[in-house]
């Protein structure tokens, strides 16, 4: 039966023999003289063996079909536009990127009105620029065309 | 304690000052407000608003970020009583019957009940941490490698012992933050470790990334999708002040939430969440009238709310006098003393007073600060809350991806930052408690390094971790938590997270 803490135990297991299958690229040493390996591998193993008790454990947590996941695509959504902010950061400027985003965020996904979506999109976009970089001098990326 | 009384009068002279004393009330104000906001606590806060201080002189931004910590505390309690709605974990305790004295109209004498218990915990524990604090890192100098190892793994065992849920939950997540904390140059060899070609990783995977990630992210992930918030109750001005009934009653419960709370806060932990429960759990125990006890008694709120406080104090004690963070917030007060040039440790005393004092001097100041602010204001903070959450939760992603950015100019740490954020949302979903995460991230190196150390200087012999008093006893200290943690499985009784979470929810 798939529950929730099983499925945090087979997670658990497959990061650390990930974990340990890379780290044993490098010198181990001893047990005693250990060496760049030696916490990884040490780490990795406890890991492994924290997830197959969970794994195995009586208390398995929540069935996983019982779990309901109602804001789930509202997050992944979420999480696609902070990655379109993560791709396009650099290449169109700290303002166009953030204003992309929220454009997409205020206007498509919370369906705000269009003057507020712009006002607050902007006041946003060219105000935490103007606060950051031009008054506490933290660089912001500006991008191919100056913004 | 001459000398004492003379370097808090230098500290008191450098905190007073206006160029600092303005940093103070900014950070206690914003602190406030990242308190009062649900789903950003004080760690989300910090990580925000770190690249805010980069222009500043390492006293005026540390006199800022704890300003941002002790203000966050406060305002957790404002959602608590007025919305049923933790602003940080350590607030849940005060729903209960701070709630209840909201719905019953005493919602003021709750919130200035509130006040005054954070104003006396706050500035009791700070006398408490300014005697503790330099002689205890009179005495860390005695520590070699193998007391510090000890130390740090004592610090992961409690925190996963005291983590809400199992501790081996805790402790799989300390391992995963130490296992993040390999990634980058290992410091005894100077092999790359995990960085998979990206240079941006050779210093390791960034604290601040993975902090906002995992609270700041996780948490808009987690509750952007949800239905609307429950009814605000705004309480008017004149309506604060507590009957004398209610100053009676809180009287004594608030000296002893302070001391539970400081006690509690020195140790490694989740010292807030846990000096709140073990505090409301005295207090019903010792009460004449528990029944009382959620359905508004003014005890379940002094109580929990002077502790939660004195333990912010508290836990400063390791961070200052050993160099070691007992909580994530620690952690990334100490990842922002090292930004701004600062050895934290048993020298910083010695080697940097000004800032040390000027910094105790500070949470004095910062505690009369939040007193006088936040009960007046009241209304102000009330109104953030009715800001709709699909308008604010927007402003606060670009706060965070902006916070993550500015600290190393790396797009690099903005994926860590979303990567982190997924992992905090499915943990969460999973009923995984993520903080250990960033205790073990920040403590990796020093653990991996006192580790390798202690065996360099033992020739390989592991036998110096038990042969040496300090560290044999710290390591006694920590066996006998994971027996105590074993303990339910064996005896097939309810361990007190279990017993602590069916007594809460039959409420």
């Amino acid at each position: 039966m798939l529950t929730s803490k099983r499925v945090a135990g087979g997670v658990l297991v497959l990061i650390g023999a990930v974990a340990l299958w890379e780290g044993l690229r490098f010198p181990f040493g001893t047990l005693w003289r250990p060496g760049p390996a030696y916490m990884p591998a040490l780490l990795s193993v406890v890991l492994i063996a924290i997830g197959v008790v969970l794994i195995v454990a009586r208390d398995g947590g929540v069935r996983l079909a019982e779990m309901a996941w109602p804001e789930a695509r509202h997050a992944l959504a979420i999480l696609g536009v902070c990655a379109f902010i993560a791709l396009t950061l650099e290449r169109l400027g700290w303002r166009l990127a953030v204003a992309g985003a929220l454009l997409v965020i205020l206007g498509l996904l919370e369906r705000r009105g269009v003057v507020f979506t712009v006002a607050l999109t902007v006041a946003i976009a060219f105000g935490s620029f103007y606060l950051f970089n031009d008054l506490l001098k933290v660089p912001l990326p500006r991008g191919a065309l100056g913004f | 304690m001459a000398e004492t009384i003379q370097n808090l009068y230098v500290g008191f002279a450098i905190a007073l000052s206006p160029g600092v004393l303005v940093y103070a009330f900014l950070g206690c104000l914003v602190g406030t407000l990242v308190g009062v906001l649900p789903g950003v606590g004080p760690l989300a806060g910090i990580s925000l608003l770190l690249p805010l201080t980069f222009g500043l002189d390492a006293t005026r931004a540390l006199v800022m970020l704890a300003g941002i910590y002790y203000g966050a505390m406060y305002g957790g309690s404002t959602t608590s009583i007025l919305m049923r709605i933790p602003g940080e974990t350590a607030s849940v305790m005060t729903c209960i019957d701070g709630y209840a004295m909201a719905r019953k109209g005493r919602a003021g004498p709750a919130l200035a009940i509130c006040a005054v218990g954070s104003y006396v915990a706050g500035t009791v524990s700070v006398v408490a941490l300014m005697l503790l604090a330099p002689p205890l890192a009179e005495f860390a100098l005695r520590f070699g490698p193998p007391e510090y190892f000890a130390l740090l793994l004592l610090g992961l065992l409690v925190l996963a012992y005291m983590s809400p849920g199992s501790m081996l939950n805790g402790l799989a997540m300390a391992a995963l933050g130490l296992l993040l904390g390999m990634v980058g140059i290992d410091q005894m060899s100077g092999f790359l470790r995990y960085a998979y070609g990206l240079p941006e990783l050779a210093d390791g995977v960034g604290v601040v990334a993975v902090a906002v990630g995992l609270f700041g992210l996780g948490e808009i992930l987690l509750t952007a999708g949800r239905a609307q918030p429950p009814e605000v109750i705004k309480p008017r001005l004149r309506d604060l002040i507590p009957s004398r009934q209610e100053w009676r009653e809180a009287n004594m419960p608030i000296w002893r939430g302070t001391l539970l709370g400081f006690v509690i806060g020195v140790i490694p932990g989740a010292a807030h969440v846990i000096s709140t429960f073990v505090s409301y759990a005295l207090e019903r125990r010792i009460s004449r009238t528990p029944e009382e006890f959620g359905r508004g008694a003014v005890a379940g709120v002094a109580g929990p709310e002077s502790a939660n406080n004195a333990a912010t104090s508290g836990a400063f004690v390791p961070m200052l006098a050993l160099g070691v963070p007992g909580v994530p917030v620690a952690a990334l007060l100490l990842a922002a003393m090292m930004i701004h040039g600062v050895t934290p440790g048993p020298l910083l005393i010695k080697n940097d007073p000004q800032i040390f004092w000027a910094f105790i001097a500070s949470m004095y100041v910062g505690n009369f600060v939040l007193l006088i602010l936040n009960l007046p204001l009241v209304g102000l903070f009330v109104n953030l809350l009715r800001i709709p959450y699909p308008v604010l939760y927007p402003i606060v992603l670009v706060c965070s991806i902006l916070g993550v950015y500015a600290v190393g100019n790396s797009i690099v740490d903005v994926w860590l930052m979303l990567a982190a954020g997924a992992l905090g949302y499915v943990l969460r979903k999973l009923d995984f408690e993520p903080a250990p995460i960033v205790l073990g991230l920040v403590l990796a190196p020093m653990l991996e390094m006192a580790l390798r150390q202690s065996l360099s200087m033992s020739d390989g012999s592991y036998a110096i971790f038990v042969s040496r008093p300090i560290s044999a006893t710290l390591l006694a200290v920590g066996v006998l938590l994971v027996l105590l943690a074993l303990r339910p499985l064996v005896s097939r009784s309810m361990d007190w997270r279990r017993r602590l979470s069916v007594e809460t929810e039959a409420r």
